[in-house]
């Protein structure tokens, strides 16, 4: 029973998603407030991440879109004075918050109890020191360790264990700062960098078991001592990779019972120790050839493995979990699942689920993509299949990379020996990699012995690359069709080795009977009857999931969070699923991201839990007969199957698959654009150097240049010269899949967004929001503000005629979302998304419009006035918000961190309040910026940013601070009267620029690029110290100019006598 | 192909492995139940409490880690036959010694694999625990069933699976402890390990042995073990429990668990279709904490028929409520309806092998002062 009768509740969510950091905590905080509400709970939510279900009006009784800074989490708490405090729900951000809320004694004076583990078990389970004290006392084995302040005592741990070492920082997210090391020239580095990204200043320095198994366990406890695990895992590839870049499989498949059950009683008894009343998470190495392990980690909250667990199994995890904190025993809850037997059992499934992290190196295709003890994927898939096979390949096509097997042809080309070096050097691709020495005929010893990887798996790998040979030899055989869809091979991938298209393919398997049944993941095996409607796809006999008569629409989601596409659309999918169920259909929805609130498997009337593929979505289709798709929700992955789903006559609601093309293709689209009189930058299609050549002519520089079909600005640029041209072409060329590529007029104009509802006559504008930094930075990485600041009320009313008369021409049903840039007074569209936008969730936060819900209700077919939609724009109120992008760059090695027309951002934070500065401030603060009101300012400008450079150093100038800047940048500056210190060019030999980054003595810079891809470029070393050492650099200086308005604002004046 | 047939012609399809010549000279249907266990294949085939059974298991990709000789649960298998999704080779453990194909193929265990096995369960689930016959030929089957009078004569001693499990003689285990005398049943390999881990002196006894010829070697506790098939048909047994359970420390597990009753006038009876997986939820009645429980038996102890036993129920079935566990207001008697020895499964109760140490440990003292 509930330890005392709780009224409020405080629920801290993770903030924006990063590396190391993503969608699972929506997942978690939502169920997490679901559940205490169930409870009679009032909830009060605090994050700063608008873009998220946790953060909706109902989802918690308050929200709180506000920085998750300690700070202003203490003047919630002062505020609202709650009784009650869960800590675990929001990753280690949310940790690390209440940790420091307690032991500053926030907690104690507003009379706020910690709720479930307790802070002495954080501490304990975070403290490295006190860690490898309980586990001595409790007999685990940890690897042999040292932990250490300063990277001198690493260096003389070294000297007596030798190498290779691993480095580990103590409390920071993704494993940030750490890594393996070879020699002591690598861990003076990695140890230095470690230090400092420990919030405690501490890194743990201990001996590698890299080749080891690396499995993973998932503990749930309650207060009485009840102690289950949901869940054990075991990752692909061995201990060396971090485990959210690892490619694992639930459950263990190449453990012996004694195996899982000495790790399982291990598990239970460090949680034990631990005393945690809620979920844990344990991480092991086991040694591959004996049954000896030891203690890699332990999470003592909910984590990304919680998610993919809670996923895997289907037993919800994070409800139970608050249900603990709230004082429960795991023996008072019920099975949701099954709604008769108890919570308190440990799922058994009759699948095997593989995971794949999805990695952003498509768009980061400069970066180091080589996988190490440092997490980089962005978001992951999961693909649940009745054998492994089935399990991988379905996880391969729900990674959206246009890959549907095991061959990326990309390799075919390598020689033997770079293949060599790749099988040894894994990176992302390692998959592919050992598929192609396997079919190269490599020996699976051989990679076993190399590679560490279980042979296992490796025959798992070699089984799929030999009937990818077989299927290559024999077209058009049906027995052997059968067996490969048993293994789960894709119809695309058949089509391409069968030389023959995907709807070729799909006829002749449903010509001979071959098609899939779905498989309910029911949390036991098939022992008790559930009613949980939660399905996969399997090639086997029984299909099992009845399907209901009545009117119902399938939803697709968006797949992996990925840099472009994030956890925006899964908002949109949600709140669609949501405003169908309210509309009396039966909702269903299909995704394969196990972080999110979508794949929860009570969100949607039915959840299929499946690869957004034409294939995988036809199979449901086919079953479930449904009245109708919806493709608009789920980002371009949804929009992308429109089409082929149109062709095989499924039924797309809202705008049809025809106006979609219109709005994406560059020719119809301008054809559109000149019936209605609008302007767009000029541009044209080229697809070879000549006319690339021409077209500069015609339009002059500079230029935007990109490939003509993509999304996220993938391989786009801006071109300033004739110089720079033909290699960026080159690169936007290969990065087309029709080889063509555009070229636009770059305007150098204020960047508006707009956001609507349209039914192709009506027309609802929820709001209009301004881009802060000048249009050629990626809409995704401006910071935005709504209302707009700076657009008189006419241009306002010129962007609302003009996006009516878009809706209406497109004949939109459903949302759409402009881009438009403001030059010279002039309007010009730059794309229009007929689709639900990044932007939806920011907009319905702050202006309450229910704009998912009415664009559902349109699609749906519902009238205007029947929904009882406003027409025009909607009236702003006394709020102001603005949406800060955050990135990620400290955690890709290599990445260029200057903003550009490419999206580099991982996430987004909202800053809300009722003037701008302030809004302004919050999101900054909220995304991670550290104001520091003096020191030094770093300044290199491009020579075309000059001018306008010197009022910013100006404006810092005055408020006090320090100007630095090197040679040209001094001289020019001084010449228009400021006063600055020279500071030596890296290339002329000096480290006096990133020794001051590393020490400190610089507090922000200011880098304009000039040529941003030149890697060995001063600029580039100087935005990646900054990055790497946590130092504010600002690329474009409209992102500075606004950190100068804060600051401004909220510096006190230096003003001697 | 080859199949799994009920008596209702419903049919399972899948490819052979294993010995289809050598198992079984003859038709015969056997009893087909589930396991949802994720792990432990090679504990489940050589677990005699499947004697005269044919197992499937719910854990689609089955015999991925090989097979390891000491982890067998005994020297031989009774299985009639082996159910699975997916049969892989064993590449998974390093120093795997063998692979499960192999072993079934050399102890003649009929193997069925690519059978959706999801699909069975459900089934099994529906109609409850039935029997079905394997064949490689459907119209074989369906004809065999054709002909089928089921049949309901007592079984003669002798007959019974449990019989076929035991050992043939007894043997000693030589430990430094006090001797405890084990009545084999179709015991597992895991409960031995954990008596001798406590410093046990052991002495097996086969099923059929008299009450007299344990209690000539002056055991100072019993331990009932698991095995197969239906207690009401072991009057022996169960007479032999009888003249035993007054006299000494009893630790009784599964089918052990089960004659404690018998003898001490309670019932037993069918279950629907069995518990068998590694995650049943125990609850002990007393401190209302549950644990995970290793779980294998078609077969329950009636609770209301336990009034005026002597015996007082400790342990519950958190899910169905059925008797997990008694204890003897009396007799130092410890009796589990689980295994809490795991093999394969949890190990988090086998603190109960402790707690019959100490019940032991006490009543010799006990003696030794009187």
């Amino acid at each position: 029973m509930p330890k005392k009768e709780w009224k409020k509740v405080l629920v801290i969510g993770s903030g924006p998603i990063v590396i190391g950091q993503g969608a699972e905590f929506d997942y978690a905080g939502t169920q997490a407030c679901r559940a205490l509400r169930e409870e009679g709970v009032e909830v009060i939510l605090v994050n700063s991440n608008p873009a998220t279900i946790m953060t909706d009006r109902e989802t918690a009784d308050r929200v709180y879109i506000e920085p998750l800074t300690v700070e202003s989490v203490e003047r919630i708490i002062e505020r609202e004075r709650p009784d009650g405090l869960i800590p675990t729900m929001g990753g280690q951000t949310g940790l690390n918050l209440a940790y420091q809320l307690a032991k500053r004694g926030v907690l104690e004076r507003c009379g706020v109890s910690l709720m479930g583990t307790s802070l002495k078990s954080i501490d304990q389970a975070e403290d490295r020191e006190s860690f490898r004290a309980l586990m001595q006392e409790l007999g685990e084995p940890i690897p042999e360790s040292m932990i250490v302040s300063r990277v001198e005592e690493a260096l003389e741990f070294a000297a007596k264990t030798g190498y290779p070492l691993i480095v580990r920082p103590a409390f920071t997210l993704g494993g940030t700062g750490g890594g393996i090391v070879q020699s002591s020239e690598e861990l003076e580095q990695i140890a230095e960098s470690g230090l400092q990204a420990s919030l405690i200043g501490q890194i743990l320095v201990e001996r590698s078991v890299a080749g080891w198994k690396e499995v993973e366990f998932e503990v749930l406890r309650d207060g009485v001592g009840n102690c289950i695990t949901i869940c054990h895992m075991e990752n692909m590839d061995p201990v060396g990779i971090h485990t959210g870049d690892s490619i694992v499989v639930a459950p263990c498949q190449t453990l012996t019972d004694r195996e899982v059950q000495a790790l399982r009683s291990a598990s239970r008894r460090i949680v034990e120790g631990l005393k945690i009343e809620g979920g844990c998470n344990v991480q092991f190495a086991l040694h591959p050839s004996r049954l000896e392990y030891v203690v890699i980690e332990v999470n003592p909250r909910l984590s990304r493995s919680s998610a993919l667990a809670s996923k895997a199994t289907g037993y919800p995890i994070a409800k139970v979990a608050a249900k603990i904190a709230l004082g429960y025993a795991l023996t008072e809850i019920k099975n949701a699942v099954t709604g008769k037997t108890s919570a308190c059992f440990e799922p058994a499934l009759d699948y095997v689920v593989v995971k794949i992290p999805r990695w952003p190196f498509d768009k980061f295709t400069e970066a180091d993509r080589r996988l190490g003890t440092q997490m980089k994927a962005t978001g992951e898939v999961m693909g649940i299949g009745r054998n492994l096979e089935t399990g991988l390949l379905k996880a391969i096509r729900s990674l959206d990379i246009k890959v549907y097997g095991v061959r990326l042809v990309e390799l075919e080309g390598l020689s033997d020996a770079e293949l060599k070096i790749a099988c040894l050097e894994p990176d992302d691709r390692q998959l592919f990699v050992f598929a192609e020495a396997l079919k190269r005929g490599w020996a699976v010893d051989w990679l076993a012995e190399e590679t560490g990887w279980n042979r296992y798996y490796l025959k798992i790998l070699k089984r799929l690359v030999e009937n990818t040979a077989l299927l290559e030899k024999n077209p058009w055989d049906k027995e052997l069709l059968l067996c490969v869809k048993r293994l789960g091979f894709a119809d695309q991938e058949i089509a391409a080795l069968w030389k023959s298209t995907e709807n070729e393919v799909y006829r002749f398997r449903l010509e001979h009977g071959i098609r899939s049944v779905f498989k309910m993941v029911d949390t036991c095996a098939g022992e008790f009857e559930a009613t949980t409607p939660y399905f996969y796809s399997s090639y086997d006999v029984e299909d099992e999931g009845e399907i209901h008569k009545g009117p119902k629409v399938v939803v697709l989601g968006s797949g992996p969070i990925r840099i472009g596409q994030g956890i925006e659309f899964d908002y949109c999918s949600v709140h669609a699923v949501l405003a169908l169920r309210k509309a009396g259909y039966e909702s269903i929805i299909i995704n394969n991201n196990p972080e999110t609130v979508s794949t929860d498997f009570d969100t949607a009337d039915r959840l299929y839990f499946e690869p957004l593929t034409l294939e995988d979505v036809s199979a449901i289709l086919d079953k479930e007969q449904p009245d109708g798709v919806i493709v608009q929700f789920g980002g371009q992955t949804a929009i992308g199957l429109a089409s082929g789903l149109a062709e095989r006559g499924y039924p797309i609601l809202g705008t049809t698959v025809e106006d979609i093309d219109r709005a994406e293709e560059r020719g119809t689209f301008d054809r559109v654009l000149q019936e209605l009189g609008a302007k767009r930058p000029r541009g044209a299609g080229a697809t070879n150097m000549q006319q690339v050549q021409r077209v500069a002519q015609e339009i002059g520089f500079p230029l935007v240049v990109r490939p003509s079909y993509v999304l996220g600005g993938r391989a786009m640029d801006i071109v300033y010269e004739a110089a720079e041209l033909e290699a960026v072409v080159k690169r936007a060329l290969s990065a087309s899949s029709d080889q063509e590529i555009w070229m636009d007029q770059y305007l150098l104009g204020t960047e508006v967004e707009v956001d609507a509802i349209s039914d192709g006559e009506n027309v609802f504008i929820p709001g209009i929001m301004e881009h802060l930094e000048r249009a050629g930075v990626h809409s995704g990485d401006s910071i935005a503000v709504y209302p707009p600041q700076t657009l008189d009320l006419d241009l306002q009313a010129r962007i609302i005629a003009l996006t009516q008369s878009l809706a209406r021409s497109l004949k939109i049903k459903g949302l759409l979302n402009i881009q438009y840039v403001i030059y010279q007074k002039e309007l010009f569209v730059i794309e229009v998304n007929p689709r639900s936008s990044r932007t939806v969730p920011f907009l319905s936060k702050v202006t309450g419009v229910p704009i998912v819900d009415w664009a559902t209700q349109v699609i749906l077919g519902r009238t205007w006035e029947e929904i009882n939609i406003p027409h025009g724009l909607w009236p702003t109120g006394n709020r102001i918000a603005v949406k800060a992008p955050v990135f990620s760059f400290s955690k890709l090695q290599r990445v260029e961190p200057s903003l550009g027309p490419e999206m580099k951002s991982t996430g987004e934070v909202m800053g809300i309040d009722r003037t701008y500065e302030k809004a302004l401030y919050k999101a900054l603060l909220g995304a991670g910026l550290t104001f520091t009101t003096y020191g030094s300012v770093f300044v290199t400008l491009a020579d075309r940013d000059k001018a306008e450079g010197v009022s910013l150093a100006r404006r810092f100038a005055d408020i006090g601070f320090r100007l630095l800047a090197t040679k040209g940048t001094k001289r020019y500056l001084e010449s228009q009267g400021l006063r600055v210190e020279q500071i030596a060019k890296l290339h002329d030999g000096s480290n006096e620029i990133i020794d001051g980054i590393r020490k400190q003595k610089i507090q922000y810079v200011v880098n304009t690029t000039t040529h941003g891809r030149v890697q060995q470029s001063d600029g580039f070393a100087i935005r990646r110290a900054a990055v790497e050492h946590g130092i504010p650099c600002f690329t474009s200086l409209d992102t500075a100019a606004a950190l100068l308005q804060v600051l401004e604002s909220i510096s006190p004046g230096l003003l001697p006598l | 192909m080859a199949y799994l047939v009920f008596n209702d012609g419903t049919t399972f399809e899948g490819t052979a492995f294993g010995d289809w010549l050598k198992s079984s000279p003859s038709v015969a249907e056997h009893e087909v139940v589930f396991n949802t266990s994720m792990s432990g294949y090679q504990e489940m085939v050589t677990d005699l409490s499947y004697a005269g059974q044919i197992l499937v298991l719910t854990q689609p990709q089955i015999g991925n880690y090989g097979w390891h000789h000491e982890e067998n649960e005994a020297d031989k298998t009774r299985l009639q036959g082996l159910i699975v999704r997916e049969l892989s080779e064993g590449e998974g453990s390093l120093h795997s010694e063998g692979s499960l194909e192999d072993y079934c193929l050399r102890h003649s265990v009929r193997g069925l694999m690519g059978v959706d096995t999801r699909a069975l369960t459900r089934y099994l689930r529906q109609f409850g625990t039935l029997p079905g016959v394997m064949l490689e030929n459907r119209d074989a089957a369906l004809a065999y069933w054709a002909n089928f009078q089921a049949k309901h004569e007592i079984m003669e001693k002798g007959e019974h699976w449990v019989y076929r499990s035991t050992v043939k003689e007894a043997y000693e285990i030589p430990g430094p402890g006090p001797l405890l005398a084990v009545l084999d049943f179709g015991v597992k390999r895991n409960i031995i390990r954990n008596l001798q881990k406590r410093g046990f002196r052991i002495m097996v006894f086969p099923a059929g042995s008299a009450a007299e010829d344990i209690l000539r070697h002056q055991p100072s506790g019993l331990v009932l073990s698991n095995g197969p098939g239906d207690p009401d048909d072991l009057p022996e047994c169960v007479a032999t429990v009888r003249s035993l359970y007054d006299k000494l420390p009893v630790l009784g597990i599964c089918l052990g668990h089960q004659l404690l009753a018998l003898a001490a006038g309670g019932e037993t009876y069918k279950l629907p279709y069995g518990h068998r997986g590694g995650n049943h939820p125990v609850i002990d009645v007393r401190s209302g904490k549950a644990t995970m429980t290793s779980q294998n038996h078609g077969y329950a102890v009636q609770e209301a028929s336990l009034n005026g036993s002597g015996f007082a129920v400790t342990l519950r079935n958190l899910n169905d409520g059925t008797v997990e566990g008694m204890e003897h207001q009396i007799y130092s008697i410890l009796a589990v309806q689980f295994h809490p020895e795991g093999a394969p499964g949890p190990e988090e109760n086998s603190e109960i092998f402790d707690r019959f140490k100490k019940l032991v440990e006490k009543n010799l003292t006990r003696k030794g002062r009187s």
